[in-house]
Formats: structure tokens, sequence, C-alpha cells
């Protein structure tokens, strides 16, 4: 009887549609880690749409500290953390940036993109992406403390899947702690970036 | 407890025969691959009256089966893959190419599937390459759960072969080369728009 239901269980966990799955670029196949369905949310942020941003400095892959309060009063500000180089998700996300950035310039907003990787790795990672129009950040040392002040550093020390916007005057008008196996619809932020222009 | 456990034993029975397996989608276990029958799929109708045109539809959501051109191309790509970013002005070269010869220009449809990207996203890449030829958006992955859930870009060449349905010429990851060489590739496969 308990093995009857054992192959009744097997049979109808195979049969329930896996969790959304993206479509992979060939780019980097055998280069990425596959670390299955995570749980989609593991953290979770005191800040909210309204409160003041934190400020933070890190250093780049261009070679110079980027601080947020260097586009005080200047620009708007897009922080799209992903969780970590090198896995799925994360490696289609920034390239899918990278080919709209006229969508980023007609909304004066930057793109900041922080990983809690270390230089080396982002460097290795955004090289095989072919380069990146936009900054990107390491979270590394002291390990993700960025990501802990916005409240999405995780319990594994990655950090979530999740796009802050941020406005001129330092506020976050924004945010969205996404589902760490999905990429967030670009549409939704283009929409929030518009708002800003309102 | 014997009883309860028959029971649920039951229970799951029903709940796999009845409710799980009609809805879960049709995914291909792998891309239809050369002598194949390509799967039929459902597309939506395009906004722009160019590639209505072109499709010869005027209706949708349509089939692939009703694109009576010889010849399907068919391309899965993703605004967020790189190398489907670096193949688009390839891309744009082979559908120039197909237009421009008039022996095909009637006879090889090509068409682009855009995985896991919503229209939005599909607009996008179409914007950025200044593409002409009809891509379609998969937001929900299930044309591409169709195909085989292959890597991007990944191109098929499907033949409506006389008599024989929808047969799978070409299956293949990565770029097409030389969009000249792959139409030779085609035309010497098919016979369509030269010698077999």
């Amino acid at each position: 009887m308990k093995s009857l239901l054992a192959i009744l269980s097997v049979v109808l966990l195979a049969a329930v549609p896996a969790a959304s799955s993206l479509a992979a670029s060939a780019q980097f196949q055998g280069k990425i880690y596959q670390p299955g369905n995570l749980k989609p949310i593991d953290s979770k942020s005191e800040l909210k749409a309204g409160d003041r941003a934190p400020d933070f400095t890190l250093p780049s892959l261009g070679g110079h500290p980027v601080s947020l309060r260097d586009y005080l009063g200047k620009k708007n500000v897009v922080i799209s953390f992903v969780p970590a180089a090198w896995t799925p998700v994360c490696s289609d996300q920034w390239p899918g940036y990278n080919i709209v950035r006229p969508l980023f310039e007609e909304n004066d907003a930057v793109l900041l993109g922080i990983t809690v990787d270390n230089l080396p790795t982002l460097f290795a990672w955004t090289n095989e992406m072919g380069g990146l129009w936009f900054p990107v950040l390491s979270d590394f040392w002291p390990h993700g403390r960025v990501a802990q002040e916005y409240g999405v550093l995780r319990t594994d020390g990655t950090s979530e899947r999740a796009l802050f916007v941020i406005d001129k005057t330092g506020v976050i008008r924004y945010m969205d702690v996404h589902d760490i196996n999905d990429r967030p619809k670009l549409e939704a932020l283009m929409a929030e970036l518009q708002k800003l222009r309102q | 407890m014997r009883r309860k456990l028959l029971r649920f034993a039951v229970f799951l029975l029903a709940l796999t025969c009845f409710s799980t397996f009609p809805f879960a989608p049709a995914a291909a276990q792998r891309p239809p691959a050369e002598g194949e029958t390509f799967p039929e799929l459902q597309l939506p109708l395009p906004q722009k009256v160019e590639e209505r045109e072109y499709l010869k539809i005027e209706s949708g959501p349509f089939r692939l089966s009703q694109i009576k051109t010889d010849i399907v191309i068919v391309e899965v790509f993703s605004m967020y893959c790189p190398h489907c970013q670096r193949e688009a002005p390839n891309v744009n070269a082979l559908f120039k190419a197909l237009s421009n010869r008039k022996e095909l220009k009637n006879r090889v449809t090509l068409i682009g599937i855009g995985a896991g990207n919503t229209p939005y996203e599909v607009n996008a890449f179409r914007n950025l390459y200044k593409i002409q030829y009809p891509l379609f958006p998969d937001g929900d992955l299930g044309l591409h759960k169709k195909l085989g859930e292959v890597n991007t870009p990944y191109f098929f060449v499907v033949w409506n072969k006389p008599n024989a349905g929808r047969r799978v010429v070409y299956s293949k990851v990565g770029s097409i080369g030389d969009p000249n060489a792959f139409i030779q590739m085609i035309s010497s496969k098919t016979g369509v728009g030269g010698r077999k």
C-alpha cells in the first residue's frame, strides 16, 4: 500500500509543471552554474517607497569608486541588484538592459548594477556579455553591506534580484524585490521611470 | 489507517489524471531534429500591417501551418541574450537576401519567436535592430516549451514538403553563419530557389 502511495506521489510530482524557467543564451552554454529553483525571496527589507535611499560608495569595474550621492540633483538612479555572477537569469538580465540604454537616458536615469561578487569575477562575467554601458559595482567587502542596508541580502550571502528607482532628490520611488528565479519585466521598470517625468 | 491511505492514493490518482495532465503545457523533451515533423504553433496576429501582408494572414491567432510558403525559417531568440543581439544584423541580412531574390521572395518566410519576452521586450528588440520580419512574443514560454526549450539563438528551417507535412531540414543552436551560404544550404536540401 505504501509503495502504491509512493509511486502515485512521484507520478504527481513529475506531472506538475516545472517552475518558471527562462530561455538560456547559447553565449553562456556550459559556463552557468545551475542552482535549481530557489526560495523566491529570502530577506525582508525595512525600506519602502518614499524613504530616503541609503547612500553608499562601492568599487566599480571602471576602476573608480561610485557613490549614490554623485547623482543627487543630477540623475534618477536605477539600482539593479542581481544575486550572483555566472548564474541563470542574472546572466541575461543585464545584457537586456545593455541594449536599451536610450530608454534609461530618455528618462534622465542612470543604471547601477550591483552584485556581492568581487571585481575579478565581475570583470570576467561582464566581458562574457560583451561589456556593459552602465557602472557595475562590487558589494563584495564588507560582504554584502549595501545589500544589507537595502534589506536585500539573502541568508546565503547572495542578494535578492531587486530593483530600486531613486529620484534626483535621493528618495526611493519604486522597489521590486523580485522572485529570484524570474526576471522582472522591462516594461514595469520603464513605466516607473516614466512616472518620474510627470 | 489502511483505508485512509487507500483514499489518499485514489485522491492523488484523480488529481493526477483529471487535473494536472490536461492543463500541463505540451513540452517537447528535445528540439525537433532534421527529418522530423515540426510541431504546430499558434501565433498571435501581428500588429503591423506589413507583417500581416508578408505572412498573408488576416486574422489571428493563427497557426504556423497557415503560412503557405514552401519554407518557413523560425528563429528562437531573446532580447536578453547577448548572442541573439550580435546575430540580429546577420538575420536582417538574411531577410534582405531572401527579399531581394525573386525566386525566393514568395517561397520562404522568416519569423522570430521571443522566448520569455513580453510584447514590450520584443518591440524593444525590433526597434533597436530595425527588424522587418515578424517577431512574436512568447512571454510564458509556451512556444519555447513546444520547441524543446532550446538555447538561444536557435534556428529551424521547416519545409512544407508536398504530401509530407512540415519537415525539419535544419535544427541548430547558434549563428546561421553567412546568410548566402545559409540560403544555399536550404536550396540544396529542398530544391527551393535552386536545384536539389
